[in-house]
């Protein structure tokens, strides 16, 4: 009975405390699940690699403004990134624990279930934080791409696009039953999304209706963000509100329709 | 002194079924409360409630002076909890668990020495999913207690661990007892309730059948004692059955048994002696507290089990 007669000290008092070692220990889960790290980071930059190796892919985007192919799939990849997050990391954890009773539990302490799934967040979005600099690194490093000409419209741009991924990675646990479900609309909805980000077609290129489709979908519209902000311009008013709008709708739809059970 | 938990005129129902129908209690600073009855009786609804987890149809619950639902901020400091089915992450170890959890609380017991008294050492750095069934159980309990909690409510403490695991746990609780910690038991082990409640509550279908002690409830479902003989020589039954405290008596092969109050041993005995007749091979059984749960709710606890 020694645990129960003698008190531990106060690790250190407060609730800073429990919400960091909360952060820690999602960080850490999220790490040894392997999606984030394989699927959202190692992935992707194999992907970066490889296409930054094709010779053909350094011919410039007509329309593109000067951006060569290869440019322009450098946002591509970070936006791959935060769509593996936000699709297939975030609900799947998150619908698992409501599955198994982790937020039930969770309901019983002092700490409540809510400050999980704000670790949870935060966890993925230093993921995604890790994997931007890096293949801005790589791609700089590598293969001699420029980095964003506005970095403070690249910059905000991202975390509007991250805002935008998270809640809609947010409203999918939110709706699922259950886990299998989550994973299920997660990646149903991976492959439209990717689509309009242009990893098959560049956006510039595909024909006028896809294009205006792709305008008004969260990826594209990051990638539109992305495209002013590599070009040098302060990234334009509709992206950003698009990308705005998406953060706020979902997040408020998944709020709303959140149970925590 | 104000009860450390008191619930009045609980009611619970899930769309087509009453779970709680009524219950009220009220459990005693320092003691072990022990919830009792069979599945499906609304035992786990019942504490789900006081606990918060579950917003009462009806009644009103009080638990440390506190409202589950509103005060539910100061209440989780104070009230440490074992769900029947609560999770952790699967990847998550069993040392973090134990350490995360700790630094929920404002003064945390020694998640450590835990670890120690529940026999999770060995286990620290091996991940929740995989566990054993018994392993994740004394987790669970450790979680519970990680808190130094004021008030526990255990649900099933013991189911899945072995009888060696469960009489370790038995210790530890009576240990976390004697430290001032109320404890709410629920379980369907009438061992366990004999061996740790101070109070039992019976509850069926929904409602309390009745709050005793252990002792106090066999008493009360007068099923006293059963004795139970060869006679040295034939006997007539009427001999005993007239006896004051007997209530009767049947035979099985060449074998005598009478059913009675602590009074018929005697009674026996005595008539036998005036009578010359050796009782040979003479058993006398204390009525268990399953038997005063069968005669008082004419059900079984564990069915094929026991």
């Amino acid at each position: 009975m020694s645990a129960l007669r003698t008190t531990a000290p106060p690790v250190t008092a407060g609730r800073g405390s429990a919400t960091w070692r909360l952060v820690k220990a999602e960080s850490t889960l999220c790490v040894r699940d392997k999606v984030a790290p394989l699927w959202g980071i190692g992935f992707p930059l194999v992907l970066l690699v490889v296409l930054g190796s094709v010779p053909d892919l350094r011919q410039p985007v007509e329309t593109g403004g000067g951006l060569t192919y290869f440019d322009l799939y450098v946002p591509v990849l970070i936006l791959f990134n935060l769509a593996i997050l936000a699709t297939a990391s975030v609900p799947t954890t998150l619908a698992g624990y409501r599955e198994n009773g982790v937020l039930r539990r969770m309901r019983t302490t002092p700490v409540g279930p809510a400050r999980v799934l704000a670790a949870q967040l935060v966890a993925n979005l230093a993921i995604a934080v890790v994997a931007m600099v890096l293949f801005l690194a790589v791609a700089r490093l590598g293969f001699g791409v420029d980095l964003p000409g506005h970095p403070l419209g690249f910059a905000l741009a991202w975390l509007l696009a991250a805002a935008a991924l998270l809640a809609i990675g947010l409203l999918i646990t939110a709706l699922a039953p259950g886990r299998g479900p989550a994973t299920a609309i997660g990646t149903v909805l991976f492959f439209p999304m990717m689509f309009f980000a242009g990893l098959w077609v560049p956006i510039s290129q595909m024909p006028p209706l896809l294009r205006s489709i792709a305008h008004y979908t969260p990826l594209g519209a990051g990638m539109g963000a992305f495209q002013d902000a590599y070009l040098g311009h302060f990234p334009s008013a509709v992206p950003l509100l698009t990308l705005a709008a998406y953060a706020v709708v979902c997040a408020f739809a998944a709020v709303r329709w959140f149970r925590w059970e | 002194m104000p009860p450390v938990i008191e619930v009045r005129n609980l009611h619970k129902r899930y769309d087509d079924k009453i779970a709680v129908d009524d219950v009220s209690l009220t459990v005693q600073e320092g003691e072990i409360f022990g919830i009792l009855g069979p599945n499906g009786a609304g035992k786990t609804t019942t504490v789900e409630c006081v606990e918060g987890l579950r917003t009462p149809d009806r009644g009103e619950i009080r638990v440390l002076g506190l409202d589950p639902l509103r005060d539910r901020a100061e209440l989780t400091r104070a009230l440490g909890v074992q769900l029947q089915a609560g999770h952790l992450p699967e990847r998550l170890q069993v040392a973090e668990a134990l350490e995360l959890y700790s630094s929920f609380y404002p003064e945390p017991a020694d998640w450590r020495a835990l670890l120690d008294d529940l026999g999770l050492a060995a286990k620290a750095r091996t991940r929740y999913a995989k566990l054993s069934g018994g392993q994740k159980q004394r987790l669970s309990i450790a979680l519970a207690l990680v808190g130094n909690p004021r008030v526990a409510i255990l649900d099933e403490l013991t189911t899945g661990l072995d009888p060696q695991a469960r009489r370790d746990t038995w210790d530890l609780i009576e240990g976390v007892r004697s430290r001032g910690v109320t404890i709410v038991l629920v379980t369907h082990f009438m061992e366990e309730a004999e061996r740790l409640c101070d109070r039992l509550a019976l509850i069926d279908a929904g409602r309390v059948v009745m709050v005793d002690t252990p002792a106090g409830l066999t008493e009360r479902a007068r099923v006293g004692q059963r004795i139970q003989f060869r006679p040295s020589r034939p006997m007539d039954d009427r001999l005993l059955a007239s006896l004051p405290g007997v209530s009767g008596v049947t035979r099985r092969g060449d074998l005598v048994i009478v059913n009675g109050d602590d009074d018929a041993l005697n009674a026996v005995t005595t008539v036998l002696a005036r009578n010359r007749i050796v009782a040979e091979r003479l058993r006398v059984e204390q009525a268990s507290l399953e038997d005063a749960f069968v005669h008082l709710t004419g059900k079984r606890l564990e069915p094929g089990s026991c």
